[in-house]
C-alpha cells in the first residue's frame, strides 16, 4: 500500500502592496484608520531612532549596533497586534518591537551604550531583554507561553527569530515542544534574507521557512513582511487561537543596512539586489496608501517627525546622563552577596576598581 | 613577512590546505565574508566553496559534524565566530570529541581542530567575550591552545593541523590586530604541550597566556622587575615542568589570566606548584584574574578584566614577603 498520509500547503499572505493599493477582502474589518496611521508614526519612529543610533554608533557613542532598517512592517505590525498582557520574546534587532511596546527609549540607549542598566524592563513592558546567542531566546519564550497556560492566564508569548536563527537546534527544539503542549506561543520569523553574509538558500533547502512548522504539527502561513497590515493580520489571527494552538509565521522582509555595525555587506551581496528590495520599502507603500485616502499629508509629516526628533533627543539626553556604578557589577550575581566575592568586591573598591 | 595575527593564522591555514587536500574549513560566513575577523579571507578563492564552507547557521552542527568528518579521514578546521556561541556545541566537544579515541581504543580518531576567537578588552556585544579555556580543560581529551602572537599562532595552528586529536584553537581578539611580527613564509611547527619562557628573571615567576602576555610584558618592564614571564601556549595538557622548574628558581609565583578567577587554569597551576614545590615558595601563591562572574556589558568591562595596575600590585604583594 502506498497513500498520502500527509499534506502540506503554505499561503502566503499580502493586503498591501508595493504601490499602496489593498486587496479589500483581506483586509482586517477591525483595523480603524487611526490605527493605520499610528503603524505608520511607529514605523517612522523606528526608522528615526535605528538611524540615530547608527550615527552614536559611528561617533563612538554607542557600541556594536545591528539596525532594523528595512524590517519596520514586521516588528510594528506584530507589536501593535499583541494584545495588553502579551509577551514577547526578542533577539538583538526587534527595537521597534520595544518602542511599540512602551519599554522607555531611554533604556534601550543605555543597553546600545553598553550598560546592563538598559535591560531592567519595565514590569508593563511584558518582554524578556534582547537575546544575542542565535536562537537561544526560543526556549524561554516556551517557557514562557507554558507559564501563561499554567497560571490559566488568556495571553500569549511572541517570539522573533532570524532566518539564520532557524537553522538552530533550539528553533526546532522549541516548535517541537510548543507543538506537544499545545502552548499559546506565535514564533515570528523575521527572515530579512541574511545571516550577516550567508543568504537564506544556505541555511535551508526548504522552499519556505514557514514549512518547518508542519513537521511540529503546527499552523503556519508565509507573509508579505513589508506589508504591515498583513504582518498585523497574521499576528492578530495567530493570537486569537493561541488558547488552542502555536502557530509559525514568516515574514518576508529584507536587511536594507549592515548586519551590524562591525559588517561590510558590499564584500557579500550586490547593490541591485539592496535596490530591488528598496522599491518594496515598507514604509513608503504604506504612506502611499494613506495619502491616498486622505489620512496623510506633508503636514502632518512635518509634525511628526520634529515630535520624533524632540522625543529621541530627549531619551539620549536621558541616556547619557547615566552614571555606571563598577559596584553593580558584582551586586546583582546572586541573591545574596557570598563572601568570596564580597573579598574581590572590597579588594576593588579599595583599589579603586585599579584605575589607572 | 611582517604579519599580525590575523595575517599569520590566513597563512597558516593557507598552507594547511595545500599540504593537505582532506582539509577543510567550515563555519559561519567563513567564505565569500572571510570571516568575521577575516582570518579565513581569501580562501575561498584559492581553494573553492568545496573546502572553504559557508555552513548553516547551527554550531553543534558544525562541530558535530566535524567530528564525523574527522573519523572518516578528513581534517576540518571548524571556525566558530565567537567563543560565546561554542556552546551549542558543547556536546559535541564534551561528550564525543573528548572521548572517541578512549572509548573506541584509539580505533576512532578525531583529528579535528575548532578555532575561535576568545577574550574581550574590544568593547564588543553580551557574549563576545569570554575565555572558555578551563571548561574545555577540565574534561581531559580535548587539547587547548591559546597563542599570544602572530609566531607562535601560525605554528601552533600548523601542529594542531598535523595532530591526531581534536584542538580547540583560541585566539585572543584583542590581539588578532594589535601587533605585527617578523613570520617565516614557509611552513613551521611550534610544539604543543610546551610553554615559553618569554623573558627570564629570578624574583618571581609569572605564569600567564593569551592577551595577557603582552600586558604582563608591559608591567614587568617598567617596573624593572626580574620576572621570569612563561606563556603557557597549551593550557590542556599542561606543561608542568617549565613552570616547576621556574618556580624551584624563583621561590615566588603570579598567575594571570583574563578567565574569570574562580575554578580557572590558575587554580590548577597553583594547585600543581603547591603539591609539587610548596616548600621551596618564599610567599604565597596570588593568582590574578577577572572577577568571579560572567563578563560583562562592555561600559564595564575596564571594571573586571585584569589591567597593569592590579597585575602590578600582585608583584608588589608577592614581592613583599
Ligand atoms: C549561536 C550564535 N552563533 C553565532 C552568532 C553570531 N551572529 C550574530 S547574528 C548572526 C546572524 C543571524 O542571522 P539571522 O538569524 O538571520 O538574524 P538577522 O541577524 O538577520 O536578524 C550571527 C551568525 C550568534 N549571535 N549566536
Ligand atoms: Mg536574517
Amino acid at each position: 500500500m502506498l497513500k498520502s498520509v500527509f499534506e502540506g500547503n503554505v499561503n502566503y499572505l499580502q493586503v498591501l502592496d508595493e504601490n499602496g493599493e489593498v486587496d479589500v477582502t483581506l483586509f482586517p474589518s477591525d483595523l480603524k484608520d487611526e490605527q493605520v496611521v499610528e503603524m505608520y508614526r511607529q514605523m517612522c519612529f523606528a526608522r528615526a531612532m535605528d538611524a540615530k543610533v547608527l550615527s552614536l554608533q559611528r561617533q563612538g557613542r554607542a557600541v556594536t549596533y545591528a539596525p532594523l532598517i528595512g524590517e519596520e512592517a514586521t516588528q510594528v505590525g506584530s507589536a501593535l497586534a499583541m494584545r495588553d498582557g502579551d509577551y514577547f520574546v526578542p533577539n538583538f534587532r526587534q527595537h521597534a518591537v520595544f518602542a511599540a511596546r512602551g519599554m522607555p527609549l531611554d533604556l534601550i540607549l543605555i543597553y546600545w551604550r553598553g550598560y546592563e542598566e538598559g535591560l531592567a524592563i519595565p514590569e508593563s513592558v511584558k518582554a524578556l531583554p534582547y537575546i544575542v546567542p542565535v536562537a537561544s531566546q526560543l526556549p524561554h519564550a516556551a517557557g514562557i507561553a507554558f507559564s501563561q497556560r499554567y497560571n490559566k492566564t488568556d495571553n500569549a508569548t511572541i517570539t522573533y527569530v532570524g532566518d539564520g536563527g532557524t537553522s538552530q537546534g533550539d528553533f526546532y527544539e522549541t516548535l517541537n515542544f510548543a507543538g506537544v503542549f499545545k502552548l499559546p506561543l506565535v514564533t515570528i520569523i523575521e527572515n530579512n534574507q541574511w545571516a550577516i553574509s550567508v543568504p537564506r538558500s544556505r541555511q535551508s533547502a526548504a522552499q519556505t521557512l514557514a514549512q518547518k512548522g508542519f513537521a511540529a504539527g503546527m499552523d503556519v502561513v508565509q507573509v508579505d513582511g513589508n506589508d504591515v497590515i498583513a504582518v498585523y493580520k497574521a499576528v492578530k489571527d495567530a493570537l486569537e487561537i493561541s488558547k488552542e494552538a502555536p502557530t509559525l509565521i514568516e515574514c518576508v522582509t529584507y536587511r536594507m543596512g549592515m548586519h551590524t555595525t562591525a559588517d561590510d555587506p558590499t564584500k557579500y551581496r550586490s547593490e541591485d539586489e539592496v535596490a530591488e528590495w528598496r522599491m518594496k520599502d515598507p514604509i513608503s507603500r504604506l504612506k502611499k496608501y494613506l495619502v491616498k485616502k486622505a489620512l496623510w499629508n506633508d503636514g502632518l509629516e512635518e509634525t511628526m517627525q520634529e515630535g520624533q526628533k524632540k522625543t529621541i533627543d530627549a531619551a539620549l539626553e536621558k541616556a547619557e546622563a547615566f552614571k555606571p556604578d563598577p559596584k553593580s557589577i558584582f551586586e546583582h550575581v546572586y541573591s545574596y552577596m557570598p563572601d568570596v566575592l564580597k573579598e574581590e568586591l572590597d579588594a576593588a573598591v579599595e583599589s579603586n576598581f585599579y584605575e589607572e | 613577512m611582517l604579519t599580525n595575527m590575523v595575517g599569520a593564522l590566513n597563512n597558516a591555514l593557507e598552507l594547511i590546505l595545500k599540504e593537505n587536500d582532506k582539509a577543510v574549513i567550515l563555519g559561519e560566513d567563513v567564505g565569500k565574508d572571510g570571516g568575521v575577523f577575516r582570518v579565513t579571507d581569501g580562501l575561498i578563492d584559492k581553494f573553492g566553496s568545496n573546502r572553504v564552507i559557508d555552513t548553516p547557521l547551527a554550531e553543534s552542527v558544525i562541530i558535530g559534524a566535524s567530528i564525523g568528518m574527522a573519523i572518516n579521514g578528513m581534517r576540518p578546521i571548524a571556525e566558530i565566530q565567537f567563543a560565546g556561541f561554542m556552546y551549542c556545541g558543547f556536546e559535541q566537544l564534551i561528550n564525543h570529541a573528548a572521548r572517541y579515541r578512549s572509548r573506541t581504543r584509539s580505533k576512532c580518531t578525531v583529528p579535528m581542530i575548532v578555532r575561535t576567537p576568545v577574550g574581550g578588552g574590544v568593547r564588543t556585544l553580551e557574549h563576545h567575550s569570554d575565555s572558555p579555556e578551563a571548561y574545555y580543560s577540565h574534561i581531559g581529551g580535548l587539547i587547548v591552545v591559546e597563542p599570544s602572537n602572530p609566531y607562535d599562532a601560525k605554528g601552533l595552528l600548523i601542529r594542531a593541523a598535523h595532530l591526531d586529536d581534536p584542538v580547540v584553537f583560541l585566539e585572543p581578539t584583542k590581539l588578532y590586530r594589535l601587533f605585527k611580527q617578523e613570520v617565516p613564509e614557509e611552513s613551521y611547527e611550534v610544539p604543543i604541550g610546551k610553554a615559553s619562557v618569554v623573558s627570564e628573571g629570578d624574583k618571581l615567576t609569572i605564569v600567564t597566556y593569551g592577551t595577557m602576555v603582552p600586558l604582563v610584558k608591559d608591567v614587568v618592564s617598567s617596573k624593572k622587575v626580574s620576572a621570569e614571564i612563561i606563556d603557557l601556549r597549551t593550557i590542556n595538557p599542561l606543561d608542568e615542568s617549565t613552570i616547576l622548574e621556574s618556580v624551584k628558581k624563583t621561590g615566588r609565583l603570579v598567575i594571570v589570566h583574563e578567565a574569570e578567577l574562580s575554578f580557572g587554569v590558575g587554580a590548577e597551576v597553583a594547585a600543581r606548584v603547591a603539591e609539587k614545590a610548596i616548600f621551596e615558595l618564599s610567599a604565597p601563591i596570588i593568582r590574578v584574574g577577572s572577577h568571579s562572574f560572567p563578563y560583562p556589558f562592555p561600559g564595564y568591562e575596564n571594571y573586571y578584566i585584569p589591567n597593569a595596575v592590579k597585575i602590578s600590585k600582585a608583584i608588589d604583594k608577592v614581592l613583599s614577603v
